[in-house]
């Protein structure tokens, strides 16, 4: 089937069958590959994006589902505050080791910002803890996380 | 700067420029200069025209630093920023890009890429540096003596002018046989805390390119449908419910019925063809034993009498040593087999290139390997094979393999096409969970005989495993008299000072694949020792930092370093003075010629569920050239230590592994570890491995905690042996 996907402010005709995870549509279809595959079955957090704002796994998002939402991924997320300043927090800290993940855990770490903008350690380890990083960053995801929060503050 | 943009501008600079400066090592050894056009070097410094510096980075990045390491010791040397300097992967050319401490071989392993890599960079920086000045002392006639590079200008100390000004006239030298090397004291990068990662950037905006990502014109993706049983065999496939997916290609079965590849035109329909297929197979020589059974087997080996005897002390004398002993410990240690599982499944790409020569594109571990495998597989001679080094989601040894695994995978699929189209290999997580080549399952039997007084009379070590090198390429450098090293390591050749200790090994026969992962034999041999070691202390009633150190006494450096390190932990960690609720264990051990020392600090809830707390690590690697990422591969150490002893085991029932994804082979989450606090050890010796000796100490520390108020931890994971975690 076409439909209509509205990614990162843009209207893409896709040509998908249904059932057919959104993660897939975004990599070979559109070939934004940031957003990465990591288990396919929603339990590592590496192919987080926003669904009108929200981050969700896009490994379990099916495309009929999707029509009608705006769909953000990590190729564009500099371009809101939040976004912006948990890339720097992400820099300055150095948080990557492999990489893979890392794409997952900003666009969860932006969500988390956007709804809570001064999480304690606790609310940030609860709602990090969908996404797995086997290079085990936690620490500096964790420092990360307050840092962009004080760079919003600010 | 970004990789991305540092690449365009060198292949920019590339074609524009007549003159770039190259310097490397010839097949023989000696650094050598020249001019690019038609240069037959495979250098390690390339300078543009431009002056825009490129090192190139013979260690493939998992994440363990080399991208970041290697730039430093050239950026160093030669005079730049870490700004001002670019990298990119070697090609596979073992003649040039050798593993120093691997022989002819091209592969990073064994915690070696900067220890191998740190005279070589460095004598290429320097190199290239005297060649640059050489040319601007000619041109500007002064004495080359007078002159320096600061932050990519050559100076006399009042004028300056760009690299780029002399790359033309550098490029016409002949490179140095022996440049001078800067003395530690004159290094601005070298130690410096503040240097970054070169490869943060591009990774977090989503521009990295991992092999996963790649994707070529008109290409093709496989998935391999193997046997749920090592050994097992196609005897015939039906794709008829597959015909109907959309972007289904065909089906084949691979040349040696190992599987059926799964041809499709992007990986959703792969991943559902190959749901969709149905293969009869032939089980008559494949394994049909169950974990349990391997566990029993390792178990009654290590109750038997050793087949390989390690020590002079027999297991007889040691025994008798213990005679009339106060106390006589013995424990009996299981460890599961354990999956890698790497971030990014395994995946490449092979495409045709020019004169019937072929590409693999690959996060590639050990290039000398695939490029073997490739060649013969595709009936190619080498020099037709090259090999594209992308980015690699982590890897913890999984992606070097001594026969190739998912690289031959894929040359067996690309053989089976008319290799008009790139084919890209991919690996489901399921794929990998179940895949082989585990961290081999292994038994430990230890009797430690203490007298009166609390100290160590005897100690009779014996050691059950499944061999990781025999019958591999790697055999001959590994295994002698019959031992495989990796078997041992670190129960043999530990710095503590054990009076009669004997050591014995018994092989037990293949089960599934068995690999390297992260720390090797140290995975299980630094949990035995130090479990002990504990034990010991505790009943001996002495504090279990003052015991070690009672066996790491005398001038030895091996013994003052691992001492070293121990107390420095131990201060940091403020041993002993544990806040209220809170339990500590601490551990040390050398691996990959690193010390290592880890306090653990875990509460208990109101449940008795465990929660690890704090993590204090003090290690000793050498000259510490680029500490935050020492920090980094410690950070990640501890948490891959500890994540899999807490909860991950692999199983087979009759053959077929139990566990098949992240939900069954749980990792590690943000909420399971608190802070961890690295301290390095300054040192002016020549640096060793970080990638993989934070992991050894980190699952006894917690175990040795846990044991302070709850039981010793002895077969693994944690979860399974009466511990829960928060």
């Amino acid at each position: 089937m076409t439909l209509n996907l509205k990614l990162n402010g843009q209207t893409h005709q896709v040509e998908a069958e249904p059932g057919t995870p959104l993660l897939w549509v975004i990599r070979d279809e559109l070939k934004l590959t940031g957003t990465k595959f990591g288990c396919g079955v929603a339990s590592c957090g590496a192919c987080t994006v926003h669904l009108d704002g929200e981050p969700v796994r896009s490994c379990q998002t099916f495309i009929e589902d999707v029509e009608d939402a705006e769909v953000t991924t990590i190729e564009v997320v500099d371009q809101n505050s939040v976004g912006a300043a948990v890339q720097a927090a992400w820099a300055e800290l150095d948080v990557v080791q492999c990489g893979y993940c890392q794409s997952g855990q900003i666009m969860s770490a932006i969500g988390l910002l956007t709804e809570n903008s001064k999480p304690t350690l606790e609310e940030i380890d609860d709602y990090m803890s969908g996404n797995a990083c086997r290079c085990a960053t936690y620490q500096r995801i964790r420092a990360a996380i307050v840092l962009a929060s004080e760079k919003l503050e600010a | 700067m970004t990789l991305n943009t540092s690449r365009r501008g060198f292949l920019k600079g590339a074609a524009a420029a007549s003159a770039v400066l190259l310097v490397g090592a010839r097949p023989d050894g000696a650094l050598a200069g020249g001019a690019s056009q038609g240069a037959k070097l495979n250098p390690f410094v390339k300078i543009n025209a431009d002056g825009m510096v490129t090192a190139i980075v013979k260690h493939f990045e998992k994440g363990q630093g080399p991208a970041t390491g290697l730039t430093t010791l050239i950026a160093e040397e030669l005079g730049v920023s870490m700004e001002d300097i670019a990298y990119e992967f070697a090609p596979s050319d073992p003649g040039t890009y050798n593993n120093l401490l691997f022989g002819p071989v091209q592969g990073t392993g064994g915690s070696t890429a900067l220890a191998n890599s740190y005279m070589q960079y460095r004598q290429a920086g320097a190199a290239a540096r005297e060649m640059l000045i050489q040319a601007a002392a000619k041109e500007w006639g002064v004495k080359a003596s007078t002159l320096d590079i600061v932050d990519g200008q050559v100076t006399d100390g009042t004028n300056q002018a760009p690299l780029a000004q002399f790359v033309a006239a550098a490029s016409q030298l002949s490179a140095p046989e022996n440049p001078r090397l800067k003395e530690p004291s004159e290094f601005r990068l070298i130690g410096n805390a503040k240097v970054q990662r070169k490869d943060t950037p591009p990774k977090i905006n989503g521009t990295a390119k991992y092999a996963m990502d790649l994707h070529l014109d008109n290409q093709m993706v496989a998935v391999i449908l193997r046997s749920p049983r090592k050994g097992a065999l196609v005897t015939g496939f039906n794709d008829a419910d597959a015909t109907g997916i959309k972007g289904y290609i065909r089906s084949a079965v691979l040349p040696n019925k190992a599987g059926v590849a799964v041809y499709a035109e992007h990986t959703w329909a792969a991943f559902q063809a190959r749901e969709a297929l149905s293969v009869e197979w032939d089980n008559s020589n494949a394994e049909m034993r169950s974990s349990d059974q391997i566990r029993e087997q390792l178990i009654a080996a290590v109750n038997a009498d050793p087949t390989y005897e390690l020590t002079e002390t027999s297991a007889a004398k040691a025994q008798l040593s213990m005679d009339g002993a106060a106390t006589v410990l013995e424990e009996t240690f299981y460890f599961p087999l354990l999956a890698h599982a790497p971030m990014e499944p395994l995946t490449c790409t092979i495409e045709a290139a020019a004169e019937g020569g072929v590409i693999l594109h690959d996060g590639c571990q050990f290039p000398t390997v695939p490029h073997g495998a490739l060649s013969q597989i595709l009936g190619l001679p080498m020099d037709k094979v090259q090999i594209n080094t992308m980015f690699a989601g982590g890897s913890f040894g999984r992606r070097a393999t001594p026969v190739a695994d998912y690289q031959v995978e894929a040359a067996l699929a690309f053989a089976l096409t008319d290799r008009s189209r790139p084919v890209k290999l991919v690996w489901s997580r399921e794929d990998d969970i179940t895949g082989g080549f585990y961290r081999p399952a292994v038994a430990h039997r230890v009797r430690v005989g203490l007298n009166a007084d609390g100290d160590i009379m005897g100690w009779d070590h014996r050691i059950a495993a499944q061999s990781i090198m025999k019958g591999t390429p790697f055999e001959a450098m590994a295994v002698h008299n019959g031992v495989d090293h990796s078997s041992v390591e670190g129960v043999t050749q530990s710095p503590y000072v054990i009076p009669q200790q004997h050591i014995g090994l018994t092989d037990v026969a293949p089960a599934t694949t068995v690999l390297w992962w992260r720390s090797v034999g140290h995975t299980h041999t630094a949990y035995v020792m130090e479990s002990m070691m504990d034990a010991a202390a505790k009943a001996a009633g002495r504090d279990p930092v003052e015991f070690r150190l009672s066996y790491l006494t005398g001038d030895g450096a091996d013994q003052k370093r691992m001492a070293d390190v121990l107390k420095l932990a131990a201060e940091k960690g403020n041993w002993g003075a544990a806040p209220e609720g809170r339990d500590q264990g601490i551990a040390v051990h050398k691996s990959f010629n690193s010390y290592v020392a880890e306090v653990v600090e875990i509460s208990r809830d109101e449940d008795d569920y465990v929660k690890v707390e704090k993590v204090t690590c003090a290690v000793d690697c050498g000259v510490a050239v680029n500490p935050d990422v020492i920090k980094a591969q410690m950070e990640g150490g501890i948490g891959y230590g500890i994540g899999h002893v807490m909860r991950d085991e692999i199983t087979l029932t009759e053959g077929v592994v139990d566990q098949s994804n992240f939900p069954d082979y749980e990792p590690m989450r943000i909420g399971d570890i608190g802070a961890i606090d690295v301290h390095i050890v300054a040192s002016n010796e020549a640096p060793t491995g970080v990638g993989e000796p934070g992991t050894p100490p980190s699952a006894p520390a917690l175990a040795n905690a846990i044991a302070v108020s709850g039981p010793r931890v002895t077969a693994l994971p944690m979860i399974n042996n009466g511990v829960d975690f928060v």
